[in-house]
């Protein structure tokens, strides 16, 4: 089981609170982590990932076991910790403006 | 995906005023509700057809940019709400229920084709890249067919109701596109008005493109600007690059339009095909609201701004000015607006009409305030005051 965090702001447009938990088959990576969840949560399409592209959106943080793993590629294996569900992966938006 | 509901409905707010009896036959029987798009969520403000009191919701998607919401003239209870967000990109939002509950559709715009390139603030070429929807226009008989525009400047169309979006790329294609370049507040494709004689009758206006229209629903564009004269642009009297802030039409007249421009107030009675300026004694003719009243179309409505780079009212005295002659000789309006102190701006998509018999009036501020005159103009209250700063208003007459 995968625990995902969401920015207040995408929390409030996919109803949830909490941590999202996912069920993700075989390799866990940013990619196939983010897959379920879009899958799961079809509204966050376009709000995390370009539509297109699937580029991360600039003011978006990816962070895990206390480590920024933003500019990781998206197939990297994501830590053990996430993997096993000890460990949540954060989705941050980035602070900005006054 | 199923519906969700929106945040709940306050009560009536102080700031509207002590509720009134209403004792009109119009009143019992109708009633209004105003789309409020703001910098950090949406608001929805009813009242009945008296239009003394009235109920403000708490926020919808609070935090969110919501540039634009408007209801199907089809089916009022048919809301389309644009939301984004620099964070997290843009939302569709749909209501079947009048803004009750809200459901996310579909937020892919793919420009068609190869996008190609505009020109840049520099005169360099770059590449066409979508950021947010700027205005919603439902069909005037089909509730599931929206039109959006777009920034970088584009058209889009539904006939699904939201679930999916194609882009009608004659308007691009024409020729011209790659000349376009944005103004200060981005390349946005910013007014559509679909002509109610003409069925495949569009006009668009882009910042700072300039105004368009197509005769056959969408496949094939030309731009309308002939006429029109600004001195920020090399050549003063181009085809394209004018900074068009607003068009508005009457809907028994479509064929006569008024713009306002970044400089200038003009008036087409062609359909656009030649404009003349009509700002007369205004104390500035910069702007960007200029709307129509319900049911006398010689009756015009804007809000002068002092200057491009003062977007606030002249003198500090926040004026309607209304024309009723269409254009040229124009009246402030100044009954119940603050005449002092007061420098707030007013948006381009931020003012809107009812149909009710006494044609009512809206329009919101940068500062949070919407003022609404239930008597087309002579006198103004504020219906609510402290909302974030809004972006658009839009009004729904319910009969």
């Amino acid at each position: 089981m995968i625990r995902v965090v969401l920015p207040a702001h995408l929390k409030m447009h996919a109803s949830v609170n909490g941590e999202v938990r996912l069920d993700v088959e075989g390799a866990i990576t940013q990619r196939s982590v983010l897959d379920a969840l879009e899958d799961s949560y079809p509204m966050l399409r376009g709000a995390i990932r370009d539509h297109a592209t699937k580029r991360r959106r600039p003011f978006l943080r990816f962070f895990a076991c206390q480590q920024d793993l933003s500019h990781e590629p998206p197939d990297a294996p994501l830590p053990d910790a996430i993997a096993t569900g000890a460990q949540p992966f954060l989705i941050v938006g980035a602070i900005a403006g006054g | 995906m199923p519906a969700r509901p929106g945040t709940g409905r306050g009560t009536a707010n102080p700031a509207a005023g002590a509720i009134s009896v209403v004792a009109t036959s119009e009143a019992s029987m109708t009633g209004v509700r105003v789309l409020v798009g703001t910098r950090k969520g949406a608001f929805i403000l009813e009242s009945d057809g008296g239009r003394k009191a009235w109920n403000v919701s708490e926020p919808h998607f609070g935090g969110w940019e919501l540039y634009h919401l408007k209801g199907s003239p089809a089916d009022p209870k048919r809301i389309y709400a644009s939301q984004s967000s620099g964070w997290f990109g843009q939302q569709i939002q749909r209501s079947n229920d009048g803004g009750k509950t809200w459901e996310a559709v579909d937020n892919t715009f793919a420009y068609d084709g190869v996008p190609g390139t505009h020109q840049w603030y520099d005169g360099t070429p770059h590449p066409w890249e979508f950021k947010r929807v700027w205005h919603l226009e439902p069909s005037l008989t089909d509730p599931d067919t929206v039109y959006a525009g777009v920034e970088d400047a584009a058209l889009f169309r539904s006939t699904d109701g939201g679930k999916s979006w194609k882009e009608l790329s004659g308007l691009r294609g024409h020729g011209s596109g790659p000349h376009w370049q944005p103004g200060a507040g981005g390349m946005c494709l910013h007014t559509i008005l679909l002509d109610p004689v003409e069925p495949k009758r569009i006009f668009i206006a882009i910042s700072a493109a300039g105004a368009f229209r197509t005769d056959d629903g969408g496949e094939t564009w030309k731009p309308i600007n002939k006429g029109l004269h600004s001195q920020y642009i090399p050549d003063p009297t181009a085809e394209v690059g004018h900074c068009v802030h607003r068009l508005a039409m009457h809907p028994t007249r479509p064929n006569v339009l008024f713009m306002q421009k970044h400089w200038d107030v003009m008036r087409s009675n062609d359909a656009g095909a030649s404009w003349h300026e009509v700002s007369g004694n205004l104390p500035t003719d910069f702007g960007f609201v200029i709307d129509v009243h319900a049911h006398e179309p010689e009756t015009i409505y804007v809000i002068p701004i002092k200057s491009d780079s003062e977007h606030f009212p002249p003198d500090g005295q926040l004026r309607v000015w209304r024309s009723r002659s269409g254009g040229n000789e124009w009246e402030p309006l100044t009954k119940g607006l603050p005449q002092a102190n007061c420098y707030v701006n007013v948006l381009r998509d931020a003012m809107a009409v009812d149909t009710l018999d006494s044609c009512g009036v809206y329009f919101g501020t940068t500062g949070g305030q919407v003022y609404a005159s239930a008597d087309g103009g002579d006198t103004w209250d504020a219906i609510v005051r402290d909302l974030p700063p809004v972006l658009s208003v839009e009004v729904q007459t319910l009969k």
